[in-house]
């Protein structure tokens, strides 16, 4: 078995003090790997990640129970600026970019866990990760196409040297070919650099295809967890994520009658 | 003629001093979302600084100039820890109201300490600077006002552009989430803004006394006219802070010459209600880069 780096234990997410958003989610996830969030709008993926990031605490929300474990130390309700020194650093969903900023500043932000470090060799790491955002580095971030500025928050977080990375729906919104573009090198870094990933996604058939392990969440709860290989052939995840019928072939409108399978965890 | 160029100098000097103090004004909104109802108080402390250094300490001007800079930046600094970072994540309103409540402060413990007579700095600035120009007579504090304020406009240009640092700033300016999911340390930033405001406002204050003279209740309504200015140039553009500020500083000084002394305190005011009216985000307010 592999080193643990985080791991949520029954951990419960309240807002504003009355609404509860996670009421028990436990995770593990192991060192170097890719682990992968999926589940529906709203079932509290987003917000595991900000848990672990301390995101919470700028929108009013709190772990209220439970504990967050990394590297076997305490991390729950920290500020963001102790979590991102710790080495965890998550890329927001919806991109964010820092619009008014040229490409190369944007990234330069990234270094803000280690200021005053040199940058330079992890500048040109990121363009060699990310040869399109190169070309404009002069540019301003509010004039870069979904896909550039996909690449540059990615390349952003990585100037920091996370060593655990959380990316939320990084495919919002993109042509299928960057996604896989996109997804190509999010395997590249966690092979080249080691870097351990959890990745929340809505594309279940791209995630489950570079993640090694996974997780479903629905209504704040884990409601299933495997290996890639299992949840890929599991007959209920095909059904609800995948969009395949559980013969195996792709679902058809054109059909009669479709019988919706029970979601038996509910 | 020469009466215009010398009413041209005065006001492009006084407005380069107002786009100054402004430029603080607007970095505390840029960063905080925080009107500062403070900023003319801020002015008057620097200038009171200046003050008490030169009639007490006998050193050479220079060097109390950039102690009373120092002076400035350490009650920006102290100012925010003190009272605003407690109020962070708190409604906007509250703080606010605490700028307000901070100016009354201020005031009070100037009163106090000074009183509300006019003071007049010695007169030290070398006679070199003064430009004399056929009938034209400019006193030396003009030219050295230009001197310093270009000297500051530049070295503030080239930190927000090139140090990292700077970078932060105007990272937490531009999308705070982001700049928090990134580590930066925004608090270390909002306590950077108030000092640099403190400080840009501080030497406005000095020269601006050097000018007409060190009286509390003038400074102070010289920092409400940063209102005007930062309407006109909007609300959350440095550029647009500085040329509206030298925007008003003319207007003010011509109407002044030209029309009549009592009015050139009301043209500001009338050119904010104007400016409210047809172009309410001002000369170079936000123009929301939009792409979808």
């Amino acid at each position: 078995m592999e080193q643990i780096l985080l791991q949520l234990n029954n951990i419960s997410v309240v807002y504003s003090d009355v609404i509860q958003v996670l009421k028990g989610v436990s995770l593990a996830v192991e060192k170097n790997r890719i682990v992968s969030l999926l589940g529906s709008n709203g079932a509290g993926k987003t917000t595991t990640l900000k848990a672990v990031s301390g995101l919470l605490k700028p929108e009013n929300g709190r772990v209220t129970d439970g504990t967050i474990l990394y590297r076997e130390s305490e991390i729950q309700n920290q500020a963001p600026e102790t979590i991102t020194r710790h080495g965890i650093i998550q890329v927001l969903e919806g991109r964010q970019p820092f619009k008014y900023l040229t490409i190369e500043e944007n990234l330069r932000v990234g270094t803000a866990t280690r200021w005053g470090k040199p940058y330079r060799d992890d500048l040109e790491r990121v363009y060699r990760y990310f040869p399109a955002i190169e070309k404009r580095r002069r540019g301003l971030a509010g004039y870069c196409s979904g896909g550039e500025l996909q690449m540059l928050v990615m390349g952003r977080a990585l100037m920091a040297h996370p060593e655990l990375l959380l990316l939320d729906e990084p495919s919002l919104g993109l042509a299928p070919l960057v996604v896989r573009e996109i997804f190509r090198i999010i395997r590249r870094i966690n092979e080249e650099e080691g870097t351990t990933i959890v990745l929340v996604e809505q594309n279940a058939r791209m995630a489950l295809q570079i993640a090694h392990y996974g997780y479903v969440m629905e209504n704040g709860k884990i409601v299933m967890e495997g290996t890639a290989d299992a949840l890929r052939e599991n007959p209920d995840i095909r059904e609800f994520y995948l969009g395949m019928s559980a013969a195996g072939a792709v679902k058809s409108y054109a059909e009669v009658k479709s019988y919706h399978r029970r979601k038996r965890w509910l | 003629m020469d009466f215009f160029m010398q009413l041209l100098v005065g006001g492009l000097t006084v407005g380069f001093l107002y786009g100054l103090s402004a430029m603080g004004f607007v970095m505390i909104f840029k960063s905080s979302s925080v009107l500062n109802f403070a900023h003319g108080e801020l002015l008057a402390i620097g200038a009171y600084f200046f003050l008490a250094l030169t009639a007490w300490a006998n050193l050479p001007i220079p060097i109390v100039f950039i102690i009373a800079l120092g002076g400035c930046f350490v009650l920006g600094l102290l100012v925010e820890r003190i009272f605003l970072r407690p109020l962070i994540g708190e409604p906007l309103i509250f703080v606010i109201m605490l700028t307000v409540g901070l100016a009354a402060m201020f005031k009070g413990l100037i009163l106090l300490i000074w009183g509300g007579n006019l003071y007049t700095y010695p007169d030290f600035l070398p006679k070199i600077l003064e430009i004399r120009w056929g009938m034209i007579r400019i006193p030396p504090v003009y030219g050295a006002t230009l001197i310093i304020g270009t000297l500051f406009l530049t070295l503030f240009g080239l930190f927000f552009k090139f140090s990292s640092q700077g970078i932060y700033m105007r990272s937490v300016a531009d999308n705070q989430r982001a700049a928090l999911s990134l580590g930066v340390n925004v608090k270390r930033v909002f306590a950077l803004s108030w000092a640099i405001a403190a400080l840009v406002a501080g030497m406005s204050g000095m020269v601006l006394g050097i000018i007409n003279g060190v009286n509390v209740h003038n400074l102070s309504a010289i920092g409400l006219k940063v209102f005007p200015v930062v309407i006109l140039g909007g609300l959350d553009s440095i550029g647009g802070a500085i040329i509206g500020g030298i925007i008003i500083g003319l207007l003010e000084t011509f109407t002044g010459g030209y029309l009549s002394p009592s009015l050139r305190d009301v043209v500001p005011y009338i050119v904010l209600v104007l400016i409210l009216l047809i172009k309410p985000y001002g000369l170079f307010g936000l123009k929301e880069i939009e792409r979808v």
